[in-house]
């Protein structure tokens, strides 16, 4: 019961704006705002399964894989840099620099040595989305609790340990904030890299239905890659619960 | 009491013999001396508590005996060993619980966490945590996560990490400063249960001369700083001790009132309140 009313509570202005946009639409009969009805019965028609297959699985394998080497590469060398403050020190304005180069102006570059093919979409979303989550290990990192440290010590842990059972479950929590930043990077990245890319994917697919004025096409990828947005954060939600477990149970 | 010392062969020690050896002990901080020459010889299996008053530079003393921080001067051996990093047979139980355990860790997982980094397989590390649980009490709570379970619970799930570590030797630092009277109490009580079952040496800081008395086999005296020894106290009452009737003897009011002295003659002005409050 309680669980029905979270949902309940959750989703009611979601509904409600899908049923005002069917109800206010449907008469609608301006080439670029289609009715409603029709975008979804397109959505139908070009979706599932030919356009799945053909445009949505290939976005989502690209945000994966990228997302995920952001996720490896942000941790790892944030617990290395976390570790070695003075070195992190000696660096952070070129980190700072980098960070704060929009991902996407590094687009041309990107093209010119990895073309425009998979391999540059999976790196333009891995090094765009990399940063919240490499700040945020090394704060996570530099912020455990110095009893924790001697009680390493003291215990003599191995420093592989130390990582594994201290460094990296103390900042989870904020990992996990980053990575929920990043996440939404990666899918914007994913979007534009796709669109200036070779065939394949929702950004294309998009950009491909605007310029044959095919607006009804257009609009269901739009709406399609909501749909994907939706999942992806709904996916992250479902492994952050299960890892933060003890985190969430012990702030509630 | 045999008072000559029996010469240690390679490793065995026997009970009095010397385990941590302290000489000349000193530390300073920028040139502020903490730590002014301590000696001190901390017998195998006995009972030693560190007392004096707040800020005299015992948990200083603690971690330079453990090897947290290096002396200024001086040197902590343990069985003739010099100590110049944490020693394998030695475990520490910090004062403060709920930040020395693992949030994100079971109680059982953070008993076993040491056991994991000394290379010991999975099922011994589970079954020496378990036994360490068992013996502090905590064996049907092994699946909670620290956090949920009171003070003097999660203190005992810290005791446990350290018998676990399987040590000749643990220091303990303040280990009941932040739990109730009650619970203090009973924690005491375990202490001294759980030295006598499995015969270790304990040493433990404390700033309470009642609890020093009545936990130690000698209460080691410390005066105001740069802190040195000031007295060393044998304190005779046995191995069996109760809340009650052991606080309640001659013996133990006397030794009492001379730590007392002790300590108030070298700190008249800071701990007037707390002589006031106790006496």
């Amino acid at each position: 019961m309680k669980r029905l009313m979270a949902v309940v509570w959750e989703s009611w202005l979601p509904i409600l704006l899908v049923v005002l946009w069917l109800v206010l639409s449907a008469r609608s009969a301006s080439f670029y705002f289609p009715p409603l009805a029709s975008i979804l019965e397109r959505l139908g028609e070009e979706w599932f399964f030919d356009g799945i297959v053909e445009n949505l699985v290939p976005s989502l394998l690209r945000i994966l894989v990228g997302f995920g080497l952001a996720l490896v590469v942000g941790i790892v060398v944030g617990v290395v840099l976390g570790l070695l403050p003075r070195f992190e020190e000696a660096i952070r304005p070129l980190l700072e620099f980098l960070r704060s180069t929009p991902g996407v102006a590094l687009l041309p570059i990107a093209t010119l040595f990895l073309g425009i093919g998979d391999g540059m979409k999976v790196f333009m979303i891995a090094l765009a989305s990399m940063w919240p989550i490499l700040l945020n290990t090394i704060d996570g990192v530099r912020s455990v609790e110095p009893v924790l440290l001697r009680v390493a010590s003291s215990y003599r842990l191995s420093l592989k340990h130390r990582i594994r059972y201290i460094y990296v479950p103390h900042s989870a929590p904020q990992i996990f904030a980053g990575a929920r930043l990043s996440l939404a990077i990666a899918a914007v990245v994913m979007v534009v890299t796709e669109m200036i890319g070779s065939p394949g994917g929702i950004g294309y697919f998009i950009l491909d239905s605007q310029r044959t004025f095919n607006i009804l096409n257009m609009w269901s990828g739009i709406v399609m890659l909501g749909v994907l947005g939706y999942l992806l954060n709904f996916g992250f939600r479902l492994v952050e619960a299960h890892i933060l477990d003890w985190h969430i149970k012990k702030n509630s | 009491m045999t008072t000559t010392p029996t010469p240690t062969v390679g490793k065995a020690t026997g009970p009095n013999d010397a385990l941590l050896v302290v000489e000349n002990l000193g530390k300073s901080f920028g040139g502020h001396e903490v730590l002014g020459g301590i000696n001190v010889t901390v017998r195998a299996g006995e009972f030693m508590c560190i007392v004096g008053p707040s800020g005299a530079g015992k948990t200083t003393l603690l971690q330079c005996l453990s090897g947290l921080t290096a002396p200024t001067t001086g040197a902590v051996t343990l069985r003739g060993e010099r100590v110049t990093e944490p020693p394998a047979e030695m475990a520490i139980v910090f004062q403060d619980y709920s930040r020395s355990l693992m949030p994100w860790l079971s109680v059982l997982d953070n008993v076993a966490l040491p056991l994991r980094s000394a290379k010991i397989g999975k099922a011994e590390r589970t079954e020496k945590a378990m036994a360490a649980l068992t013996e502090v009490g905590l064996k049907d709570h092994v699946h909670k996560y620290p956090w949920q379970l009171s003070g003097g619970m999660q203190q005992r799930v810290a005791i446990a990490r350290a018998l676990a570590y399987a040590p000749s030797i643990v220091l303990m630092d303040e280990p009941f400063a932040s739990v109730d009277a009650q619970t203090r109490a009973d924690l005491e009580d375990l202490t001294l249960n759980v030295k006598r079952h499995l015969g270790i040496t304990i040493l433990l800081v404390t700033h309470d001369i009642d609890e020093a008395v009545y936990l130690a086999d000698r209460v080691l005296v410390m005066g105001k700083k740069p802190t040195v020894v000031v007295d060393l106290v044998e304190t005779h009452l046995g191995p069996h001790r109760d809340q009650i009737a052991t606080k309640a003897t001659r013996e133990f009011a006397e030794l009492r009132s001379r730590v007392y002295k002790q300590i108030r003659r070298d700190d008249l002005t800071n701990s007037a309140g707390s002589i006031a409050a106790v006496g």
